[in-house]
């Protein structure tokens, strides 16, 4: 064979080897991106256009939104829907960024501490809603025992519409409870990857713990804290199970709306303007967010 | 038995260029040692010959077969890596078998070629251990009974020494060389360590900056260095460096002059009233009395800055105006920091260069 | 500092620790003991803890009431889930760890911002389509919906266990006469194992729990979950405790079996 054919042969065996290690990621690749248009492309570009469809005359307009809007419920649904992240968030922050630094320490049964605090991830909204409720209810636990001390004569009310701001406590301590375990994770995740050199550093010049805390720990978890705050407050938007069963519909909020005119009044245009508003807010979040934090935070574990 | 050809062997990075137009020949058995510092293109180019990376120009011959684009698997080489990669899912024995088993050998001369692998790396015991239980050692030892196992045509190592402890690199360096006589293997050895480098080579090809610097045998590279790098790189402590002004075959320094010999100046013509940049080991300078007689010296006056006892030589910092001169005696020596010494320079073992090319001229 | 102060910064430190297992653990174990109190002892307003246990609450629930068809549901859906997500987001899982490829940032980015897409924006839509294509009320339809969910997990979190296994141990095997193909089953897979199987475990937790999606896409053949939010909760509380147990004690077995593997997905070191 000719050196020149003989050369271009190998050349071109080198050009296929080349063009399918370069080609391979997309072919990976591909079952995800259909599977993302077809599947939630799709049903989500449907969503958009079910907000925006009259239920009855299947013609497009803003009827749906008008809908929401002239309802109170909608309102009540939105204030509560903020006032419980704008309660809960705080809550499980503090106590997340309390426990990190309690097990940071490293003390003798701190990974059992671990496991037990990690227990509440495993459990659905549902589940911690019926545990607050075991304890809460008219014969639930705390009011027996209280009753048995002889504080109480009658069994504390905190269920039902007359008493719905003691269902916004229920739910509190519900999604505080189970929840808590998420935000902890990415910050004690996050806490574990400051060096422990830092803090011994701080130490040597003879910090005290509360300066340790101010000036080198919290600023190190400000990545993991951000994580944590973006992925807390998108989900709180969309809070469902701890609600409707600690309080049915006697605490409005976005999902349990969008819930309710789907399942109950069977009005699929209604209940997506719910779900279009809940999606809007959250890209709405989610761009600030973005906005205020570099992307690559992001892309770190947690949930 | 092979004779490695890289022709012309370019690879970039993005903008960075990782090996530059390299050109080289490695003997059938020959035991080459690329050394250079980090970022220098050594191991990119090891692993061009490997076939881990493809080439952007060039080619890569094994014999007269051009390997340039043939997948690793294909090439017949062996590799042993700096992090050992002994597979942790797999006991030791699996390990070393890997490569036959999946040549497809029969049974009996898997078991045959693995006992004669572990047997010349002193393995045999741990044949059922899984690579956790191993020491770094050990470990190590499995990744070249693994490279040695199906007798390949080259055998590349990526710095295998350098997660060792000192004593064990330097047993471990005595071995590699025992070994490699004995099979005659082709042996590519990639290292920044110029200790393991003049040890085991039969060549050093110094790279720097993708680029080969100088390729010779050991004792060529150090006692004739071709440019300014090699003679900096090589040789522990480092060439003592100063500029000079050349005339009529005297070197006038800062704060001294040196007497050339003839061939000197004659190869200096040209540079007459030029600076130049000259060199001279640690070890070709000496105190009073311990000068060896056969030599061209020139004595220099200066003051001790600094000693460092290493038992085995004595480094003496010797300040001579602006230059700091360091020597390098034998044994022990005494010497009062501040004293005034007057050190003997070899005028035979300088070596100058030019000061724009950094080529040596001698 | 000295000997009195250590001793007790020591001792708050315990104190705190056993609080936080007494907050997570009494609400567990008060729940699982009313599955099991007899209902008399629960309605007997003077007695704190239950004396008498019986199984009767969660037979009852099983059998008479027929929750068993919605256990088996939700054991259904979450094997489904993991059998449509895994297939589609291993590979590409496996692209973003071992590959540089132009668009790999945004596809990331991409996966991430999904991760925390409300999944009910997808949901209401999926009900209409799926009456339309007759996959309403069925396990299929619920799974596919759950590997939306679970699908940036499974990408993100096997995505990072392929990038866990180092690079020297692919090339070796390279070296050593593999294909592509071949590195991928005999050496990065196998390593790779444990923290699939996590993963798995992680998607599986995932469906069991779901509620909402769930609940809005099945009639008669609801998930656990989705029946316990419409049928249960009209019943008396002590089968709604009793469902709670069904719901919690897999969930848990689960991720008791595969905690560390978990904890480390999370990127926590233990000791």
């Amino acid at each position: 064979m000719k050196p020149s054919s003989f050369f271009s042969l190998i050349k071109k065996g080198a050009e296929k080897r080349v063009l399918i290690s370069k080609l391979t990621p997309y072919l990976l690749l591909i079952p995800t991106i259909i599977y993302i248009t077809v599947l939630i492309g799709y049903p989500l570009a449907q969503g958009v256009i079910l907000a925006f469809q009259d239920s009855h005359s299947h013609s497009l307009s803003l009827i749906n939104f008008e809908t929401l809007v002239k309802d109170p419920h909608f309102w009540e649904a939105l204030k509560f829907t903020f006032l419980l992240a704008g309660i809960i968030i705080p809550i499980q922050v503090s106590l997340a960024i309390a426990v990190s630094l309690l097990l940071y320490t490293r003390f003798k049964g701190s990974s059992l501490v671990l496991y037990v605090f990690i227990i509440p991830l495993t459990l659905s909204d549902v589940s911690a809603a019926l545990m607050w409720y075991n304890i809460l209810t008219g014969n639930g636990y705390l009011n027996k025992l209280l009753m048995a001390l002889g504080l109480i004569e009658k069994p504390l009310r905190f269920f039902g519409y007359a008493y719905r701001y003691m269902e916004v406590l229920a739910i509190v301590l519900a999604e505080v409870w189970r929840a808590t375990a998420i935000v902890f994770v990415i910050l004690f995740a996050g806490l574990q990857m400051i060096g422990r050199d830092y803090i011994e550093a701080a130490d040597v010049f003879g910090a005290t713990t509360f300066q340790k805390l101010r000036h080198v720990i919290l600023p190190m978890l400000k990545p993991s804290l951000q994580v944590a705050l973006v992925t807390r407050t998108l989900f709180a938007l969309q809070v469902f199970g701890t609600v409707w069963i600690l309080a049915g519909r006697d605490v409005p909020i976005l999902a349990g709306e969008a819930f309710y005119w789907q399942t109950q009044i069977l009005n699929y245009n209604v209940a997506s303007a719910y779900a279009l508003v809940i999606g809007v807010i959250s890209i709405l979040l989610g761009w600030l967010y973005f906005k205020f934090l570099k992307p690559e935070y992001l892309a770190g574990g947690g949930l | 038995m092979t004779v490695v050809r890289l022709e012309n062997l370019t690879k970039r990075f993005g903008r960075v260029v990782a090996v530059d137009h390299c050109n080289l020949t490695i003997r059938d058995g020959e035991f080459m040692v690329l050394l250079g510092p980090s970022g220098c293109g050594k191991t990119t180019t090891l692993r061009l010959i490997v076939g881990l990376e493809t080439p952007d120009e060039g080619r890569v011959y094994f014999d007269d077969e051009d390997v340039t684009y043939l997948p690793p698997k294909d090439r017949n080489v062996s590799m042993v890596f700096q992090s050992y990669a002994v597979w942790p899912h797999m006991k030791v024995y699996d390990n070393i078998a890997f490569p036959l088993k999946i040549k497809k050998r029969s049974q009996d001369e898997i078991k045959r070629r693995v006992k004669w692998a572990s047997k010349l790396l002193r393995i045999e015991n741990l044949l059922d251990r899984y690579p956790d239980q191993l020491s770094g050692g050990q470990r190590q030892r499995v990744a070249v009974a693994r490279a040695i196992v199906i007798e390949p045509r080259v055998l590349l190592l990526d710095e295998p020494l350098s997660n060792l402890d000192a004593l064990l690199r330097v047993l471990m360096r005595a071995e590699l060389k025992k070994l490699q006589r004995e099979l005659g293997v082709t042996t590519i050895y990639v290292t920044h360590d110029q200790v393991e480098a003049m040890t085991l080579a039969d060549r050093v090809a110094v790279m720097n900056e993708g680029k080969f610097m100088q390729v010779g045998r050991p004792r060529e590279v150090y006692e004739k260095p071709e440019n300014l790098f090699v003679a900096g790189f090589i040789g522990s402590p480092r060439m003592n460096f100063f500029d000079a002004v050349f005339s009529r075959g005297v070197l006038n320094a800062e704060s001294f002059k040196l007497s050339l010999l003839p061939w000197q100046t004659s190869l200096l013509e040209g540079y007459e009233g030029r600076t130049v940049k000259v060199g001279i080991r640690p070890e070709c300078i000496y105190p009073p009395n311990l000068a060896p007689r056969a030599a061209k010296l020139e004595c220099i006056d200066g003051t001790i800055d600094f000693v460092e006892p290493l038992g085995s030589d004595t480094i003496l910092h010797v300040r001579v105006g602006d230059i700091t001169l360091v020597v390098k005696v034998p044994g022990a020596y005494e010497a009062k920091i501040g004293s005034s010494l007057r050190i003997y320079l070899d005028v035979e073992k300088l070596h100058v260069f030019d000061p724009a090319s950094e080529k040596a001229v001698f | 500092m000295s000997q009195a102060r250590f001793l007790l910064r020591k001792l708050l430190v315990y104190a705190a620790a056993i609080m936080i297992c007494a907050w997570i653990l009494i609400p567990i174990v008060l729940i699982f003991m009313s599955a099991f109190a007899d209902p008399h002892d629960y309605y007997d307003i003077k007695k704190v803890i239950p004396t008498n246990f019986t199984i009767e609450n969660v037979k009852d629930l099983l059998i008479t009431l027929g929750e068993w068809r919605a256990v088996l549901n939700s054991l259904v859906v979450a094997l489904l889930t993991i059998a449509i997500s895994f297939p589609i987001g291993l590979p590409a899982g496996y692209a973003l760890a071992k590959y540089f490829f132009p668009g790999r940032d945004f596809f990331r980015l991409l996966i991430i911002g999904l991760r925390m897409f409300p999944v009910m924006v997808i949901g209401i839509p999926l009900a209409t389509l799926y009456i339309r294509i007759g996959l309403s009320d069925t396990p299929v339809g619920v799974a596919i919906a759950h590997a939306s969910l679970a699908l940036p997990f499974v990408i993100l979190i096997t995505s990072s266990v392929f990038a866990s296994i180092p690079r020297d141990y692919e090339e070796a095997g390279l070296i050593f006469g593999l294909s592509g193909f071949g590195v991928f089953s005999r050496i990065t897979l196998p390593l790779a194992l444990p923290g699939l199987a996590a993963a798995a475990i992680f998607v599986f937790v995932l469906s069991w729990n779901e509620v909402f999606v769930a609940t809005i896409l099945t009639l008669m053949n609801r998930t656990l979950p989705a029946d316990v939010l419409v049928s249960v909760l009209e019943a008396p509380d002590p089968y709604k405790f009793a469902a709670a147990f069904i719901m919690i004690l897999p969930a848990m077995a689960f991720v008791f079996i595969a905690r560390r593997y978990l904890v480390t997905m999370w990127g926590i070191r233990l000791r």
